[in-house]
């Protein structure tokens, strides 16, 4: 009896020493200095999309900066889909593992990070908020900065970009492009074959359906809230009509979607389809400087508005190198970096610095930078709709598969 | 990927052993037939075997994970994708294959087309696919040649590639596998009796029929083994299946791979349900193709005893040698597109060729050619190397006992060929991530090794068998001790096998997509990974440079392994030839 007790009291203690301990491993950012010596020498390995040859030149940029800076190694793991990194983690943590995982840095955001939240499997203590970098950031007038999918940031990822759901289309072969969910039906049934997103679970073809979901339902607020509280066929039916209405006239009869942004632009590249689609406003003047797009390409938003999120880096808890990770994560901050990440030329994503509270030198950067014929003002990019919950990501495509995902 | 199947004899079992060389083997000897087994059958069994737990159990009870896997939208679709793509690439194979040298045997023909496809073994799969895929998809380079013609201004909206049906993937795998079963006959048509061709025409049949009724029956028995194999191969691919194959639903090789990467627990056991129907998928489609072999044995048989002779196939005779030549001409062009591809800055539709070039895509950084081709060559090399001296010692072993490996060691090196690697492989890689030996390139090396070692061995025993022994008894009576025997006369007169299972083994590990991305947990990227993640963004540019590459690097170890020998032995004749005509004697 005696000895049960002891033992369990034993195991008590040295379970919490040995959380003590690893949260004592953890480094912290408030001691920034310590951070930088912790990562000196430090891997990073960072999972991130690498779909896009742009995407993956930066990345290798950055990874020779912080090396230069910091003395950082940084690799891209090229993946084609986050959610296998989530996955990746939650295997390691039900292996028993704590530490020693295999990604140190994931790009993510909506319900990734909310999935990667829910289980636990983040850094548990804020950090980001902590870079010394965050100041910069315009957390006070972007929303979407503090509220990934309506879930709480919580300083357990820090802001990259900012992305809003765009159209593109040649204009000299199609002058006016349709700006109403209707014209675009209307398009779509008179140039059959000319038109298709990308297969869900992929983003860019969940957000085109939660975009057109948008344009259809009454009552917005009630996509806001957890898909538990509404009556998710009652709210999504008008959506499945409309796909099942234009989805006979779509690229290859709707038999075969396209795979993700970028075979999207290939695609249009290719004069198969007439409109593509992008979460990154400035792609299509990024496309044409570097030659893969006609100059004569250019970006449009639906009337009512459209979707805008912004993007994250976030840190395993079982990270091996998270000092490491986080002096990447505060380098992608910095305005070198995210002057770099605007600039049409490079990758032209938007930045989530605020312009008013840099230096002379880093507004000097982004005064500099050109804005290219196919990327919209800021009087013609429409109003900014926010991302529904993102417990709705799982169930619109859930229902997409059911309904549009096996052959016919 | 896993059956990069270059070189001859992988048919045959080892020659039996029949002079015994002097005193009980040396123990380190041992320890080769052990570690052969160690490292080939039981991974491959133990992969399996892991994924059974795996797949029993949950909270809804044992069969929850298949009562999930059986609510996927498409499954039923998947399977019988999979069942049938898997059958008809096989038999379209073994269709054309047997029909050429029904045709062909012991025709010029034969000697000019194995020069053209012996390349094309070490091709990995995925850069065969890409370059199909160039070929024929609608904005394709055959619909570019005859859009003037049909005046398209646009590429056709037509389903070519990627069709629900598999035609394209069945196309696709039918591409490579031709070009395997045509060494395999290869290898095992000298055994053949020729007196029975011979007869068969002195009797006025014609060369088709009287080849298929004479001699393919004991042909078929040589070849049969390999021709499972690629059953196994054809109804489980994954990297060509992504490239290739329908998506909405996929194969079920492909379903299991995108169920295992969703963060849902239950649709992850639902993965590795899927595992356990892909093995019974496998099995089936063997057993049908067992069961197709009975109906064509007594359609044959009905058939000879009616008496026509088929004397005038000239006809068919062309036309099979049309279709032979153009199924290996197209992987070939597919290799010329994805070099035009990788340099191409702009090239719109209809246009025959890029209107500007660049050489970013071998340039630009984000693309890290360098350290891609470091590692892959790096895995490839020391798979090999580790693979050719366990081969060396297992084999040596067999000589010296005088019998082959145990009993069915023979037979369990084949194992990793018959069972699907989405099972094992899978199941390693679960079993590793508990163990923590995951993501480091010795367990990824270790992983290739188990289907680099099969191909090594098989390809050596073939001239280790026939080698002529009587180099060795003089050895010994000159007083070489059995080691210097081995090392002084025998390796060294074995060369160029020796390299040329050595490039073999190189060109197995290069193509090895799943074990690669797997076990690796995706950190230890190499060009076979980062050219099939590159297939759903399209980026052709990349597509092209990575699977250029891919199909370069087995390319170059075959050259330098045609060198060496020449150069080391430059005045040795009969050692700086062919592998052939080393072996001394007759095979």
């Amino acid at each position: 009896m005696f000895a049960r007790v002891f033992v369990r009291f034993a195991a008590l203690v040295l379970a919490v020493l040995a959380a003590n301990l690893a949260y004592a491993g953890d480094p912290d950012p408030k001691d920034w200095p310590s951070v930088l010596a912790e990562a000196q020498g430090q891997t990073v390995y960072w999972y991130a999309w690498g779909g896009a040859e742009n995407i993956n030149d930066y990345i290798s940029w950055v990874g020779e900066r912080v090396k230069a800076d910091y003395g950082v190694n940084l690799e891209q793991v090229k993946v084609s889909e986050t959610a296998s990194v989530v996955t990746r983690v939650l295997s390691e943590k039900q292996a028993g593992r704590t530490d020693g995982g295999a990604v140190d840095l994931v790009w993510i955001n909506g319900e990734n990070f909310k999935a990667m939240k829910d289980a636990g499997l983040l850094l548990s203590s804020p950090w980001s908020t902590d870079l010394p970098n965050h100041a910069l950031t315009d957390f006070e007038n972007k929303p979407v900065l503090g509220r990934d999918f309506t879930e709480p940031v919580d300083g357990l990822e820090s802001p990259w970009g900012t992305a809003q759901f765009t159209f593109y289309y040649d204009s000299a072969s199609l002058p006016e492009p349709p700006r109403t969910l209707d014209a675009l039906q209307g398009y779509i049934h008179a140039h059959p074959g000319r038109f298709t997103y990308a297969a869900p679970p992929n983003f860019i073809g969940t957000t085109f359906l939660k975009q057109v979901l948008l344009g259809l339902v009454d009552d917005r607020s009630v996509l806001s809230r957890p898909v538990g509280q509404a009556d998710f066929d009652a709210v999504t039916a008008p959506l499945w009509a409309w796909l099942a209405d234009v989805t006979p006239d779509l690229w290859r009869s709707g038999a075969l979607y396209a795979a993700d942004t970028t075979q999207l632009k290939t695609l249009l590249a290719d004069d198969e389809i007439d409109i593509a689609m992008t979460f990154n406003p400035g792609e299509a003047s990024s496309a044409i400087a570097d030659g893969t797009l006609p100059d004569t390409v250019r970006s449009f938003v639906l009337d009512y508005g459209s979707i805008g999120n912004a993007h994250f880096v976030a840190i395993p808890f079982d990270a091996n190198a998270k000092a490491g990770a986080m002096v990447v994560a505060n380098f992608l901050l910095s305005p070198e970096a995210q002057a770099r990440k605007a600039d049409e030329s490079i990758w032209g994503d938007p930045t989530v610095l605020a312009y008013q509270k840099l230096d002379a030198g880093g507004k000097a950067l982004f005064d500099a930078l050109p804005r290219g014929a196919a990327t919209l003002g800021p009087d013609q990019s429409g109003a900014v709709l926010n991302e529904p919950d993102s417990s709705w990501t799982d169930a619109l495509e859930a229902e997409w598969a059911r309904r549009f995902g096996a052959a016919r | 990927m896993r059956l990069k199947r270059n070189g001859p004899a992988v048919s045959e079992p080892p020659a039996k052993v029949t002079a015994k060389a002097t005193g009980a083997p040396p123990i380190y000897l041992r320890f080769f037939s052990w570690s052969a087994i160690a490292l080939v059958f039981v991974p491959a069994l133990a992969g399996t075997v892991y994924m059974f737990p795996m797949a029993f159990g949950g909270e809804g009870g044992w069969l929850q994970p298949f009562a999930t896997l059986f609510g996927v939208p498409g499954i039923w679709t998947s399977i019988l994708l999979s069942l049938w793509i898997g059958l008809v690439a096989t038999a379209f194979s073994v269709a054309l294959t047997s029909l050429f040298f029904a045709a062909f045997a012991q025709t010029r023909a034969v000697s000019v087309l194995s020069g053209l496809i012996r390349p094309l073994l070490a091709i990995p799969h995925a850069a065969a696919a890409f370059g199909m895929l160039f070929l024929v998809a609608p904005s394709g380079f055959l619909m570019r040649l005859v859009a003037p013609l049909l005046g398209f201004q646009h590429p056709p909206d037509w389903l070519l590639v990627n069709d629900p049906a598999g035609l394209s993937l069945a196309a696709g795998l039918a591409l490579k596998e031709t070009p395997f079963l045509f060494f395999v006959v290869l290898a095992a048509l000298p055994q053949i009796d020729r007196r029975l061709t011979i007869t068969a025409a002195t009797l006025g049949y014609g060369r088709i029929w009287g080849f298929l009724l004479s001699a393919f029956p004991a042909l078929y028995v040589q070849i049969r083994l390999p021709i499972i194999a690629v059953i196994a191969y054809s109804t489980s691919s994954v990297d060509m299946a992504m490239i290739l194959g329908p998506q909405l639903p996929p194969v079920l090789s492909v379903q299991i791979p995108r169920l295992m990467n969703d963060p849902d627990l239950s649709l992850r056991m639902a993965a590795s349900a899927g595992a356990i129907v892909q093995l019974a998928i496998t099995a089936l489609a063997i057993g049908v193709w067992l069961l197709g072999e009975r109906m064509a044995i007594s359609a044959f048989r009905s058939l000879s005893t009616r008496g026509f002779r088929l004397r005038g196939d000239g006809a068919l005779r062309s036309a099979i040698l049309v279709v032979s030549a153009w199924t290996f001409l197209v992987t070939y062009l597919g290799l010329g597109l994805l070099l035009l591809w990788s340099v191409a800055a702009s090239w719109r539709f209809p246009d025959l060729f890029p209107s500007h070039f660049t050489l970013d895509g071998w340039l630009s950084p984000g693309s890290d050619l360098i350290s891609l081709v470091w590692r892959s060559v790096a895995l490839g090399i020391a798979s090999a190397l580790i693979a050719m001296i366990m081969a060396v010692g297992a084999l040596e072993l067999e000589y010296r006992r005088g019998r082959p490996i145990a009993g069915g060691g023979w037979l369990s090196l084949y194992l990793p060929l018959l069972l699907p690697q989405i099972v094992f492989v899978s199941g390693l890689s679960f079993l590793f991530l508990s163990l923590g030996w995951d993501a480091n390139i010795f367990a990824v090396a270790a992983v290739h090794l188990v289907f680099v070692f099969p191909y090594v061995y098989l390809t050596l025993a073939a001239s280790w068998h026939h080698f002529d022994r009587r180099y060795l008894d003089i050895a010994r009576s000159l007083g070489k001790p059995p080691f210097m025997a081995l090392v002084e006369v025998r390796l060294p007169i074995l060369l160029a096998p020796l390299l040329t299972a050595c490039a073999l083994g190189f060109a197995v590990s290069i193509a090895q997509y799943l074990p690669t991305l797997l076990i690796g947990a995706g950190r230890l990227p190499t060009l076979t990974t980062e050219a099939v993640a590159l297939s759903s963004g399209g980026n052709r540019r990349l597509i092209g440079v990575y699977a250029l590459l891919q199909a370069l690097l087995p390319f170059i170890a075959f050259a330098l392994a045609g060198l060496g020998p020449r150069f080391v032995w430059r005045n040795r004749l009969a050692l700086s030839g062919p592998v052939r005509e080393i072996s001394g004697r007759s095979a």
